[in-house]
């Protein structure tokens, strides 16, 4: 083409120019994200503990979780050595803490990830088909729904054999997914009811197509912001499942380090450093995704900022 | 007495490609009682002109000048109260708007919604009264309360739409082409049912069309925009017949008229494409394209001047007056 | 007649309205479109219009009659239906509704080609669509989004989306109501150049007697799921036969000889259509005493459909017993 000559360095081809301007999209995103303060502060302890998980073995090498060679005396208080004391086994607590991270962030993410894509598959599919389908799998999710989870998740751990991180990651992906399925699909219907979704029809677009170019694009924010509620969740569900001596007993995390510390009496003993420091870190990242979640959701929902 | 003032006012879009000035110094005065009809080809600026009156336009928007909402400046004003403004004092019927509607509630509901938020106290039968009313005087039948959108015809939509922003009693209506999507006979309807609140009711009107010559039938007053500047202003029917603008006469010749060989397989249009906002060429901004341009056009810069009674032209070949 | 591309044969079409009564919104129509050939399709509000548009598109099932695609009647099945789209294209009422907010406008023009799988340069064939549909330089407009355009702005974009394919027929809803006046003429200009080039067919569904006045070589008008006139649009509209047309006529602003005849009573209701003639309850002619002598058969006797025939026909008692079946 003539005028591709004249303006040299304009984007060529549609994936350049799908890539300028996702990239357009994502700088101005971050713009907007950098001017909301909570959300900054989330972004902020979520890349500490990060970077904590990730830096565990060389700060803390493994010896010093293994409860064979653990070297500190059991149950000390917090020392000079032992910045946040020692469990009953004398390993050190901030040893445990970052080792923990790395489960907890692991199993929060991961199980977050196969819940989202199981809700808003199942979301976008329950509101685009009208029919048989659709129907099946909106009564799918309403039953998911309210089976209580802990019994569900206990028998779904035992049925895929207990003690691993996989299983819990598996077991609470599978367990978590039908809120947002159900929030999608209100979503969808909202989308499917538009003009433009009848105008690819009219282009003889299938149902593939529909729902991964209209209704996916649609929806996406409400999944971003859900996504960060969910982790939340999952942290607190590894928690539980852990406490409950579900986990894998050689990789501590801090639901598991907060289950040993009731059941080897560290309440009686007055070990605060025992419950309070793993508490307060599935606190922390709790709340830093809750407020990441809340900035993103004023980004991609303009209103609710316009004030 | 003057319900809607606009002075001086612009509003620039940041956008990727740049600041994009889609209004330049616009004012304008709308009285009780009287409609003021707002033309000009698509993209000059109609929408986002009256979108400052009740501040409706996205965050990257920057809005200059003074817009006095019942002496009440609308752009300082505090949230809260602008809030109880929008639809109690003035309202909107937005362009192509019928998607707005929610697809999931009956229409009744959506148009008692405003009433219920702005008057706590209306109890349900008489919300439920009120709509009827309302329904009947855009020209449907009651019952159209208990359907939901997707079974009305656009036509009906748009309808329900003007209902809704009737619903408070407002004292300013902006209507945003209110009536494109309507076929002639419920359009003629509608523009009565609009006329008639201005009259018995003394609400002012601010009315938005491309279509001439159904705002010269509306409106007491005309204002033609082009580039984002009023370029002719005065009473409908002298602008619309006999127009100081060389703008505003292609803007009105472009209707055919029925009948008229003329126009059989030549629809005429004005040659040439808009300028861009913040490309407005140099001098007159409608030189490119004027059937009247001189040498002058593009050298000498032109504003809005007085050029007869209660009339105002930026042509510089407009009858000149005496000040 | 020149050879009929698309076709609805004594169509009818109902949807489930209101407590369960059924909407006839299509009630019995046979209109032709000719190869090259321009129809007007006018009517008031709610009259079915569009549903006939989306039945001509296979978009809605009709539950009576039939479509015929170039003589041969429209299948259902996903694969017919992607064929008959990919020739026959629609331009939608609502621009601003019509285009996704979350793609650019490179995307939306390009939608088609991709879910045709069109190997052609897409980059050169979605410049084209959108300078051909007077969006220039086209390049400037690739990343916009739909709020970031005016209203006609994004009309021309849907007009674009719809050219990229190149189609046999375009059935246009409303194409240009929200177009300002010298957008509008390059539009109608642009789809009459477009039958000269490529032989287009083009069913212009619209409100304006104008736009039929500027480019339509036929023009039908619609009444409460029937068609009641038809004709070569000069005849139709220099010469109405229907008191329907008729009123319709009078009501353009720029026709400020006549005065203008508001139809008065209820608005016209699919889910009770009257019998007789479908138009009596509101019709001037019968109110005033014009069809005086006809005035039993208004109320009783049901009109038959009116024909696709070639001459200038209307659905109404007092033009005589009209051809139909
Ligand atoms: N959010 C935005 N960002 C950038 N530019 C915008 C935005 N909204 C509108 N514009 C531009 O501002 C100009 C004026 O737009 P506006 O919608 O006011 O036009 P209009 O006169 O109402 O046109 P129409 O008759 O087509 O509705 C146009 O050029 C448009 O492209
Ligand atoms: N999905 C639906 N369910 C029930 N009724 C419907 C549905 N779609 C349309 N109708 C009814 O069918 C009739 C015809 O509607 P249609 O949208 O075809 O009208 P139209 O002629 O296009 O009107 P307009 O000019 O206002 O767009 C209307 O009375 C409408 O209420
Ligand atoms: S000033 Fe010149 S270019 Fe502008 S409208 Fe008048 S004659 Fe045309
Ligand atoms: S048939 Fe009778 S009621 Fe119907 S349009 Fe003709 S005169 Fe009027
Ligand atoms: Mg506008
Ligand atoms: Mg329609």
């Amino acid at each position: 083409m003539a005028s591709d000559q004249q303006t040299p360095g304009r984007p060529q081809g549609r994936r350049a120019i799908a890539r300028a301007r996702r990239r357009e999209a994502l700088g101005r995103g971050w713009r907007q994200f950098r001017t909301h303060r909570g959300g900054m502060a989330g972004l902020g302890i979520l890349v500490f503990f990060t970077l904590v998980a990730l830096l565990a073995p060389v700060l803390f090498p493994p010896e010093t979780i293994s409860v064979t060679q653990a070297t500190g005396e059991l149950l000390a208080p917090p020392s000079a050595e032992y910045w946040l004391g020692t469990d009953d086994s004398g390993r050190s607590m901030l040893a445990l803490l970052a080792w923990g991270a790395r489960v907890s962030l692991t199993v929060g993410i991961a199980a977050t990830l196969i819940s989202m894509v199981i809700g808003t598959s199942v979301g976008i599919a329950s509101g685009h088909y009208t029919g048989f389908g659709g129907a099946t799998l909106q009564r799918l999710t309403d039953w998911v729904l309210v089976i209580p989870f802990l019994p569900l998740a206990i028998v779904l751990a035992t049925v895929l054999g207990g003690g691993s991180t996989l299983t819990i990651i598996v077991v609470i992906g599978v367990t978590s997914w039908a809120g947002t399925a159900r929030l999608i699909r209100a979503q969808t219907l909202s989308v499917e009811g538009r003009p433009y979704l009848e105008r690819s029809r009219a282009l003889g677009s299938g149902n593939w197509h529909q729902m991964t170019r209209h209704v996916l694009p649609n929806v996406f924010p409400l999944v971003l912001t859900n996504t960060t509620l969910t982790v939340a969740i999952a942290i607190l569900s590894e928690t539980t499942l852990s406490f409950l001596g579900l986990g894998d007993p050689l990789r501590p995390s801090w639901g598991s380090t907060l289950d040993q510390a009731f059941s080897n009496g560290a309440v009686s003993a007055g070990a605060w450093w025992y419950i309070g420091p793993p508490g307060l870190c599935v606190v922390l990242v709790v709340l830093s995704f809750t407020m990441i979640g809340r900035a993103l959701e004023q980004i991609v929902n303009p209103r609710l900022g316009r004030q | 007495m003057a319900v809607l003032e606009l002075d001086d006012v612009s509003v620039t879009y940041r956008s990727a490609a740049g600041p994009v000035p889609a209004v330049r110094g616009v004012s304008l005065t709308v009285d009780t009682g009287s409609s003021l009809g707002l033309a000009g080809e698509s993209g000059s600026g109609k929408t986002t002109v009256t979108s400052t009156v009740l501040r409706l336009l996205p965050k990257s928007a920057t809005v200059t000048g003074q817009v006095l909402l019942d002496g009440e400046d609308v752009l300082t004003m505090r949230w809260g109260r602008l809030r109880a403004v929008r639809w109690a004092t003035a309202s909107v019927v937005f362009q192509g708007a019928m998607h707005a509607l929610n697809p999931v509630q009956r229409v009744g509901h959506q148009i008692a919604e405003p009433i219920r938020l702005h008057e706590k106290s209306v109890s349900e039968p008489t919300a439920r009264a009120r709509v009827g009313d309302l329904l009947e005087q855009v020209g449907l039948p009651s019952r159209v309360a208990q359907s939901y959108p997707h079974q009305l015809s656009g036509g009906q939509k748009q309808r329900v739409m003007i209902a809704m922003a009737l619903a408070c009693g407002p004292r300013l209506i902006v209507a945003d082409e209110p009536t494109t999507a309507l076929d002639v006979m419920v359009q003629q309807q509608v523009l009565e049912v609009l006329a008639e609140r201005v009259r018995d009711l003394g609400l002012a009107m601010v009315f938005i069309s491309h279509d001439l010559s159904v705002l010269a039938s509306a409106c007491d007053d005309l204002a033609v925009m082009y580039a984002g500047q009023v370029v002719e202003q005065g009473p409908s029917d002298q602008v619309f017949e006999n127009a100081h603008h060389p703008y505003s006469r292609a803007l009105g010749d472009a209707f055919p008229r029925i009948g008229d060989m003329r126009f059989r397989y030549s629809p005429s249009g004005l040659p040439g494409d808009p300028p861009f906002p913040g490309e407005a060429p140099s001098g007159c901004p409608f030189h490119p394209r004027c059937p009247q341009a001189r040498e002058v056009c593009s050298t000498t810069e032109v504003q809005l001047r007085p050029s007869g009674e209660r009339r105002w032209s930026s042509c510089l070949f407009a009858p000149e007056v005496g000040t | 007649m020149t050879e009929s591309v698309l076709e609805a044969r004594n169509l009818e079409v109902t949807f489930r309205g209101r407590g369960n009564q059924t909407a006839r919104a299509v009630d019995g129509v046979d209109l032709s479109l000719g190869r090259g050939e321009i129809v007007a399709l006018v009517g008031e509000s709610g009259c079915g219009k569009t549903t006939l548009s989306r039945a001509l598109l296979g978009l809605e099932r009709p539950s009576g009659g039939e479509i015929l695609v170039d003589g041969q009647p429209l299948e259902y099945s996903a694969g017919a239906l992607k064929k008959h789209r990919r020739s026959a294209q629609l331009v939608l009422q609502d621009p601003t509704g019509a285009l996704n907010p979350r793609r650019s406008v490179y995307e939306a023009v390009a939608e088609g080609l991709r879910v045709h799988r069109f190997d052609g340069d897409e980059r050169a064939a979605v410049a084209d669509a959108l300078s051909r549909a007077g969006l220039r330089p086209p390049e400037r407009f690739f990343l916009r989004y739909p709020h970031e355009l005016s209203g006609g702005q994004r009309q021309r974009v849907v007009i674009a989306g719809a050219l990229v394919l190149q189609p046999q027929v375009i059935i246009a809803d409303e194409p240009v109501s929200s177009l300002d006046a010298s957008v509008r003429g390059e539009i109608l200009a642009l789809l009459l150049s477009l039958r000269e080039s490529l032989g287009l067919s083009l069913l212009v569904v619209t409100h304006d007697l104008g736009v039929a006045w500027n480019i339509a070589d036929r023009i039908a008008v619609m009444y409460l799921g029937r068609i009641v006139e038809q004709g070569p649009t000069e005849e139709v509209l220099s010469a109405p036969k229907h008191p329907y047309t008729r009123a319709l006529l009078s009501v353009v602003p720029e026709i400020d000889h006549v005065d203008p005849i508001v139809l008065t009573g209820e608005p016209p209701d699919p889910t009770a259509i009257p019998s007789g003639c479908r138009f009596h309850p509101r019709c001037p002619a019968l109110r005033d005493g014009e069809a005086q002598a006809v005035a039993e058969d208004c109320r009783s006797k049901d009109l038959p459909v009116l024909s696709d025939a070639d001459g200038h026909e209307a659905a109404c008692w007092l033009t005589g017993t009209p051809a139909g079946h």
